[in-house]
């Protein structure tokens, strides 16, 4: 037998229902806290999302916030946040400052001649300084996008909730899509308790996770349907420990694949999209967990009808009767 | 045993073969570029070839394909502008043009209606005060026999205007249907002419769409900065020729009936007061270009169409001596004095223009003026360094993500893992073949998905090896066990990737900009996975087995 990477063993009889009350206790609590975060702190919304300029700036010289911001004193903006990036990726003297302004009148973009102004201050400081991006986005805009991305949001879940309904069972459609949720919310929550900057690419990113931890869901399911036809009188909660330990192998890989892969563009994919792969990170990891601790769960509560008497004189018209394999 | 037909074979070759193929020229983007850009300027110039040019073309094998993956802002640098069209605008100037209609019809049953004034409104609602209450009716009438039917396919058989009354006053505004047609009108004039704009400037493949009912997205790669491009479009270049009435300091200054007080565009303090009806406006000119006047300073000449010319001859004839104003969207350029009846049609406009001011009033007047003002949304400026660090970056990242992945693929399933990753590699060329042919746009967001697809392809390689082994512990025969492998994990892979597939539709179809392009190649990457993930694993696998024909394998 030529040596092989096991990352789990070749047979494993896991009780994946044991601490319940502890992983999926665990999964509720932190939903909580990311509600609470959202709702406390609030996200860190991008110019996409609230109006506004950002200016990204890029400069041999080693970048004084301090005097960056009295640099900018008394120039007709409003609200001013200047942030230092730091990557790997940067050359030895290579100094990227993010500074995001808003203009006297909130919500609005800071206008062209302000700006020139801005920039003129910061050149006069440092002559070396360079404005690599420059972005203005106008309250009209950044209203419409919050509402097509919740739209999204909902659309993609919808819709994800349908074909699982249509291939599976109800009960399977509403387990994988509050999985779904637990994974989107609680990645929102990191995202508000870290203040992490949340724009565009960020809804992006929560959408891919719908995708992706739905894809782990549905491997598990799959499972389960087969062994629900195999297995016609063994306990429900049984026959999902045999379908989660069956699947468990492929579970861990595909995910370390994923993470291994999101990971190189976490560290190496340069700072403009970092937001964005961490957003991805943490929702393979979570889809990971829920597909194993939550989306099941769900379905156990619930509860599934695998009689295979018919009913009201009607042949059984679920998934698991009839079925000759 | 695996035994799959020849043609299906031959098929899945075919295909991998075409991948890698069309692939091939991103991995050698400047050449290729270098070249495609030759291939153009010399269909361009008739064939015509410079020596720099057939180095160019020499760059790049001309019998191998030549799509580029585009590259998107992000990854380019360039300009983005998200403008609004202010289509109400041109209702307002229709129910401008319309008074002198109104009246003169009126004018022709004064008997009945009365005097007729014109009363203050709100842009685009014309508001008459009729003098006499009882004619009111046949006053309704001969305005609504100004009305046409409105020419567009929804709207057939209403007629472009709304006539009212209010106690002594008729109200008159564009009807519904008329104003739908007026906006598609106005939107399609405004691209056309940012696009001969755009166009004039002369960078590579800008976009210029349509976005919803009244917007339109400019996305111009290699242009220096948003605001530059802004100057470019964002002015309405509407040029009228109007008499002049007179010339004041006071901004206050009455004008008068009919006459507008417009500020002088290079004396300070200075006011003209012209007449609004202009004498000739730009859309009669048929050519501008940059000029010199005589005492060699820049300027723009023009010339007028026939119509245009006839009106601006008998117009100097009839004033010479007389001052007229070059009135420049709604700012006097300069309001020389006839010194001679100017026949022919052409002429020049001076001013305190620079160099770049003079061509670029040329090019504006030449593409014409825009039908509407426009209000700028958004905008964005990425510096080609910004976009060149993240394409870097992002190469880096997937390299090292390919490496990673196929390292431990190969640790897990040994020669099957090969086999993945060979299907892996081929995964990547698809995805970049098809981004190429279909002519798609590769952003950051969209790099990103790509790495993330490197992940998730060697999933349903995953699923299918796990049930394999599975199958190979239920001693079924090595050939068997494969089979059902592929098989018994196929209904997973189906329902998991479709679920992405679902997610992808919704971020192309809802997304804006980059994610668009995420959504693309989130999409692409899913198909492409799945192809070669299954049959081309499935026949290197089949091959292998054929050949070797092992009594027993290792998964």
């Amino acid at each position: 037998m030529a040596w092989r990477l096991r990352l789990a063993p070749e047979k494993t009889n896991f009780d994946f229902f044991r601490h319940q009350w502890l992983t999926f206790g665990g999964s509720v609590l932190l939903m909580l806290a990311a509600f609470l975060f959202w709702g406390t702190e609030g996200l860190n919304y991008g110019i996409d999302f609230k109006g506004g300029t950002t200016l990204r700036t890029d400069s041999s010289q080693p970048i004084d916030v301090g005097a960056y911001r009295q640099a900018m004193n008394g120039l007709p903006v409003g609200d001013v946040v200047i942030t230092e990036v730091f990557d790997p990726s940067f050359r030895a003297d290579q100094h990227v400052a993010m500074i995001r302004l808003s203009s006297v009148e909130a919500d609005q973009a800071v206008s062209e001649t302000d700006l020139a102004a801005v920039k003129a201050a910061l050149t006069n400081l440092d002559p070396a300084i360079k404005f690599v991006s420059e972005e203005t986005v106008g309250p009209k805009v950044s209203g419409e996008l919050v509402y097509t991305s919740i739209l999204a949001m909902v659309v993609t879940s919808v819709g994800i909730m349908l074909y699982i309904w249509m291939r599976f069972e109800w009960q399977f459609a509403l387990g994988g899509v509050l999985a779904l949720l637990h994974d989107v919310f609680i990645t929102v929550g990191i995202f508000a308790f870290f203040q992490i900057k949340f724009d565009l690419t960020i809804v992006a990113a929560l959408l891919t996770i719908l995708g992706y931890s739905i894809n782990d869901t549905v491997v598990v399911f799959d499972r389960l349907r087969e062994n629900l036809v195999k297995y016609k009188t063994m306990p429900l909660r049984d026959v999902m420990n045999l379908s989660v330990n069956e699947t468990l192998s492929r579970t861990i890989m595909t995910s370390l694949t994923t993470l291994l892969a999101v990971g190189s563009m976490m560290v190496f994919g340069g700072d403009v999209i970092r937001g964005f792969s961490f957003a991805i990170f943490m929702g393979v990891l979570l889809g990971t967990y829920s597909s194993v601790y939550v989306a099941k769960n769900i379905v156990l509560m619930i509860g599934l009808d695998r009689s295979e008497k018919p009913k009201n004189g009607k042949p059984s018209d679920h998934e698991f009767a009839n079925i000759d394999a | 045993m695996l035994y799959s037909p020849l043609w299906k074979r031959l098929l899945i070759l075919a295909l991998c073969a075409w991948g890698i193929v069309a692939s091939l020229p991103n991995l050698f983007y400047t050449q290729v570029e270098a070249h495609n850009d030759a291939t153009t300027a010399i269909a361009a110039n008739a064939g015509v070839a410079t020596p720099e040019q057939t180095a160019d073309l020499a760059k790049w094998p001309s019998f191998l394909p030549s799509a580029l993956v585009n590259l998107g802002l992000d990854l380019r640098g360039g300009a983005h502008l998200l403008a609004e069209v202010q289509v109400a605008d041109v209702y307002a100037q229709r129910i401008d043009s319309l008074w002198p209609d109104v009246r003169d019809a009126l004018r022709d049953v004064r008997d009945q209606v009365g005097a007729v004034r014109r009363m203050p409104s709100v842009p685009g609602v014309l508001r008459v005060s009729v003098g006499n209450a009882d004619g009111m009716a046949v006053a309704v009438a001969k305005v609504q026999a100004l009305a046409s039917p409105v020419v567009s396919l929804t709207g057939v058989g209403q007629k472009d205007l709304e006539v009212t009354t209010e106690g002594q006053e008729i109200v008159v505004q564009l009807s519904e249907p008329e104003r739908v047609a007026t906006d598609t009108r106005t939107m399609q004039q405004s691209l056309e002419i940012i696009r001969r704009r755009v166009d004039a400037v002369g960078t590579r493949e800008p976009t210029i769409q349509r976005e919803g009912t009244d917007r339109i997205l400019i996305q111009v790669p290699g242009l220096g900065s948003a605001a530059e491009l802004k100057a470019i479009i964002g002015t309405t270049a509407k040029l009228t020729f109007n008499t002049v009435v007179g010339r004041t300091t006071n901004p206050a200054a009455d004008p008068g009936p009919r006459n507008s007080l417009l500020a002088s565009s290079d004396e300070k303090d200075v006011y003209y007061i012209v007449a609004d009806e202009p004498v000739v406006s730009g859309e009669e000119l048929t050519d501008a270009q940059p000029s010199f006047d005589q005492n060699s300073r820049p300027a723009v000449s023009f010339k007028f169409n026939v119509s245009g010319a006839r009106k601006f001859g008998e117009y100097t004839s009839a004033n010479i001596g007389q001052p007229f104003a070059i009135v420049l969207d709604d700012k006097v350029i300069s309001a020389p004095t006839i010194q001679s009846a100017i026949q022919g049609g052409s002429g020049i406009i001076t001013g305190n223009f620079t160099l770049e001011e003079s061509t670029n009033l040329a090019v504006l007047l030449r593409a014409g003026a825009l039908p509407a003002k426009m209000n700028f949304l958004e905008e964005r400026t990425i510096g080609p360094e910004l976009g060149q660090d993240s394409i870097d970056a992002g190469k880096k990242a997937a390299v090292i993500g390919v490496v990673a992945v196929s390292l431990f693929m190969l640790a897990s399933y040994g020669l099957f893992g090969l086999f993945a990753n060979i299907a892996l590699v081929i995964n990547m060329a698809l995805i970049f073949a098809v981004l190429s042919s279909i002519g798609g746009t590769l952003t950051l967001p969209g790099i990103a998905g790509i790495v993330l697809t490197i992940g998730m392809a060697v999933d349903a390689n995953v699923l299918v090896y796990e049930r394999i082994r599975e199958e190979l512990r239920v001693h079924k025969t090595t050939a068997r066990a494969i089979e059902i492998g592929y098989e018994r994990a196929m209904s997973a892979i189906v329902d998991a990737n479709i679920t992405t597939l679902i997610t992808a539709a919704v971020l192309f179809f809802l997304g804006a900009g980059p994610v668009r392009g995420f959504a693309v190649t989130l999409g692409i990457g899913i198909i492409t996975s799945v192809f070669t993930a299954l049959l081309v694993t499935r026949l290197i696998i089949s091959v292998w087995f054929n050949w070797r024909k092992p009594s027993e394998i290792v998964v």
